[in-house]
């Protein structure tokens, strides 16, 4: 595999800032855990993914090192995650009317 | 730039059995819901912190390697490793706990169930039972890639393959992210 | 330029004779040349192409007269389903990405080779390993799948034929149309000569480009819901199984959210041929370029949003038929625009009727009568009468042969003296052309009526009103098969006996002409940099092309 390294040379993640990542994670790891012993009806679950998708975001940015990538891999990202959203959303425009 | 696109068809991958999932979580609400109480949401909680921590050694291992620190950059991915087979125990016993209760495909208990339930408990194995895979492909590429940096095939100059297999055990860590509170975290 | 490339073609060997670290087999079963993997998949693909051909023409001769004919009705389920495995993962997905993909991308943007050339070997031996399996299946005990090649639910979660096998090829199919996707997606973005900005490349690059996206984004859905089936038969999970509360429509919703953005992975890039060829044979630049090359990016993502109008009849909601129904129509609009730029471009050019051309003609014609009644497809109220029946079997067979299929035999033509380095006999090839278009016509034109009179699909059986439409496809089969054989087999003589062929024999402006025929290995002596588009007929000379 050649080693075309297209990321910011110069950007090193420092250990403190995994660090403080992951705290973050765990704090909302603790969050969603205590929020899903209030009886939120319909919200349980927009609430529960809403969690995990900042949770995602953040692996994805510091963890994955996305925020210091080109526009391209962003943008590749972008289009993934909206392919699989639409399959989502046309899929119950089927289910959410029956 | 390849492993990116590989991640995503991972994420596709498992997308599908999320859409299954929402579907009939959709339909059957309350089947769901009470499936989900045989399910032991400390033991997923303490999954979800080792998978996290093990994405924090992973990720802390490049920074290493690119200070030149090959001992330390192994270490954290033992580290890893180490995280990724505690989580694997952890579901051994979990899943034997249901078989020891009769949870499982096609046992008499479960055909007895609802078929929210019935189907829950489907989604339930097919897609940790698939992560489980993925840690353990995750694994083993982690423990190639360990070998390459002791021999130098992977360094401060050229770590692409690092890059590429942290990648991947980030993306074990997400599907988990999102496998959790759909599975553990529905009362 | 010309004398250049035959400097360069005196002192280095071309990539079949230039020395290898392998030899004989090997040095083809284990290269990472784009090119030998090119020929690799062509040659593999004609195989099964072959195969597939021969239960189509069986079925056809079934379909002779109402009653058995000279398969039983067993037999006739597992041949549709075994043409419909074979053509459909077996020739048109891998079909023009693997050969002219793999063969002239890399040359096509000015590189030697694709971004990751061993991933490209591993695409292949994936796409041996799908075949046989799928051919093996065919013969273990149990008997072939008889489930159709959607293998719908329950009836594949029942059936005690070889689902397994066949499904599992289909996955390891999807792998390598993954990793190919993959590979080439990576290879545009990376690889392209200097000066090759995205505006500068071939269509037939922007064609792959987007079918190389529907590759990563689209298969894994596949392959998720065949593991879900495997799942089931094996461990009986519930999930699709109705009798474990499971949805079967659900399964159809997933088959589909990959198969058909399949039939886009299938079409775009035989429309990114018709547009690389147009403009040499007409010689005018093409019409429209920019549209073109974002209608291919439209066509890819509009196609990933109407999967369920193949589900028209299983009960869905009327929001949801509607939405789709809506959004079916939308994508034959990029559709449209590529055949009004084609048509825009032919007009007042300078035509020359070689073989490539005439079968870019006959696309024309057969594409859109495909696309046309696709839009008859898409509309609600005429899905109702004619799903299921061998109305779609006409449509789909004018996109994904008439179409894809005659891309394919144009692109052969067209390609054909770079990659073996010799000309085939035109006038035979005329004939041939003559001959399948005139056979697939008469094939499957009459499929629209069949449908529209109720003749349902995949049926063993019909009434004798339907007969007099069965015999005229059925006689349009064998005429369809002489031409097939005398297209194949002058392709096949030239091969040894055909002249040799210069570096441009058609009058081409992109890069494949500046190298010899066929090209050395590395491709190019020294990587181009580009200062023009690729179709600039602006200096055109009159006497480019000598008849001989």
């Amino acid at each position: 595999m050649a080693d075309q390294h297209h990321t910011n040379e110069t950007h090193t993640i420092g250990y403190g800032q995994y660090l403080l990542t992951w705290f973050g994670l765990i704090a909302l790891t603790g969050i969603t855990v205590a929020v899903a012993g209030i009886d939120l009806g319909r919200w349980v679950i927009i609430t529960a993914l809403t969690i995990a998708s900042i949770k995602t975001v953040l692996v994805l940015n510091i963890f994955m090192h996305l925020k210091f990538e080109d526009r391209t891999f962003r943008i590749f990202v972008g289009v993934a995650v909206l392919t699989l959203a639409i399959f989502i959303v046309l899929t119950f425009f089927d289910y959410a009317f029956h | 730039m390849g492993m990116w696109l590989f991640l995503f068809t991972e994420l596709i991958l498992f997308g599908g059995l999320f859409i299954v999932y929402a579907v009939y979580r959709y339909s059957h609400p309350e089947q769901f819901h009470l499936a989900a109480m045989e399910l032991n949401t400390f033991v997923g909680t303490v999954n979800t912190i080792i998978l996290l921590t093990s994405s924090l050694t992973a990720a802390m291992s490049i920074t290493a390697i690119r200070e030149g620190r090959k001992g330390f950059a192994i270490g954290l991915l033992s580290m890893t490793v180490v995280l990724a087979m505690a989580f694997m125990v952890n579901k051994y016993f979990e899943w034997g706990h249901k078989f020891e209760l009769g949870i499982y495909p096609k046992s008499p208990e479960m055909l007895a169930k609802t078929p929210g339930e019935i189907l829950y408990f489907g989604l339930y194995y097919t897609m940790t039972g698939l992560h489980a895979l993925h840690v353990v492909i995750g694994v083993i590429v982690l423990l190639v890639i360990m070998r390459m940096i002791a021999r130098d095939v992977i360094t401060a100059q050229s770590y692409v393959r690092l890059e590429a297999g942290a990648l991947y055990w980030h993306l074990v860590d997400i599907i988990w992210i999102f496998l959790f509170p759909l599975f553990y975290l529905l009362h | 330029m010309a004398s250049q490339s035959s400097i360069a073609a005196a002192v280095e060997p071309d990539f079949y004779t230039a020395a290898h670290s392998r030899s004989g087999l090997m040095s083809w079963l284990l290269t990472t040349d784009h090119k030998r993997i090119g020929l690799l998949y062509f040659a593999s693909m004609m195989v099964f192409f072959i195969v597939a051909v021969i239960f189509g023409f069986v079925m056809r001769l079934e379909m002779l007269s109402p009653g058995q004919t000279v398969v039983e009705p067993q037999t006739y389920n597992t041949l549709f389903t075994l043409h419909g495995i074979m053509m459909i993962f077996l020739f048109v997905i891998p079909g023009l990405p693997a050969v002219f993909g793999n063969f002239m991308l890399p040359i096509l943007v000015g590189a030697r080779d694709v971004f990751f050339p061993r991933l490209n070997l591993l695409s292949w031996w994936l796409f041996i390993a799908g075949g046989l399996l799928a051919v093996v299946s065919l013969f273990l005990p149990g008997g072939a799948a008889d489930t159709g090649w959607t293998f719908y639910v329950p009836y594949s979660i029942r059936t005690s034929t070889n689902v397994i096998p066949a499904v599992t090829a289909a996955f390891i199919l999807g792998f390598s149309s993954i990793l190919t996707g993959l590979n080439f997606i990576v290879t545009i973005h990376r690889m392209r000569a200097p000066g090759m900005s995205w505006y500068k490349m071939p269509l037939f690059v922007w064609a792959l480009y987007s079918t190389a996206w529907v590759q990563v984004l689209a298969t894994p859905i596949i392959g998720i819901t065949l593991l879900m089936v495997v799942v089931e038969r094996v461990f009986g999970v519930g999930i699709f199984d109705p009798a474990l509360g499971g949805d079967p429509v659900l399964y159809q919703h997933l088959f589909w959210i990959y198969s058909h953005p399949a039939v886009y992975i299938i079409i775009l890039p035989a429309l990114g041929v018709v547009s690389e060829i147009i403009p040499v044979f007409a010689r005018r630049t093409i019409f429209g370029y920019k549209f073109i090359a974002y209608s291919s990016i439209a066509i890819a993502l509009f196609g990933s949003l109407v999967w369920a109008h193949h589900m028209f009849t299983v009960g869905m909601s009327n929001t949801g038929m509607f939405v789709f129904s809506l959004l079916t129509f939308l994508v034959s609009i990029p559709s449209a625009i590529k055949v009004f730029n084609w048509v825009a471009t032919l007009y007042k050019g300078s035509i020359l009727l070689e073989a490539p051309m005439l079968y870019i003609l006959s696309f024309i014609v057969q594409f859109s009568i495909g696309g046309f009644t696709g839009l008859m497809l898409g509309a609600l109220a005429v899905n109702i009468h004619v799903q299921d029946t061998y109305f779609v079997v006409g449509h789909f067979h004018y996109v994904m042969f008439g179409g894809t299929g005659f891309g394919l035999f144009a692109a052969m033509h067209y390609w054909f003296p770079k990659m073996f380095g010799r000309m085939y006999n035109r006038r035979r090839a005329a004939v041939a052309w003559f001959l399948t278009t005139v056979g697939f016509n008469l094939l499957y034109f009459p499929f629209f009526f069949l449908g529209y009179l109720g003749m349902p699909r995949r049926y063993y059986d019909y009434l004798p009103e339907y007969q007099t439409y069965h015999v005229i496809s059925t006689v349009g089969s064998w005429v369809l098969v002489a031409g097939l054989i005398i297209l194949f087999v002058n392709l096949l003589i030239a091969l040894k006996k055909g002249e040799k062929a210069p570096a441009d024999p058609w009058g081409g402006k992109t890069l494949e002409w500046t190298i010899p025929s066929p090209p050395p290995v590395e491709n190019f002596h020294t990587i181009p940099t580009i200062t023009r588009g690729p179709y600039d007929y602006s200096h055109v000379q009159e006497h480019a092309t000598e008849r001989p």
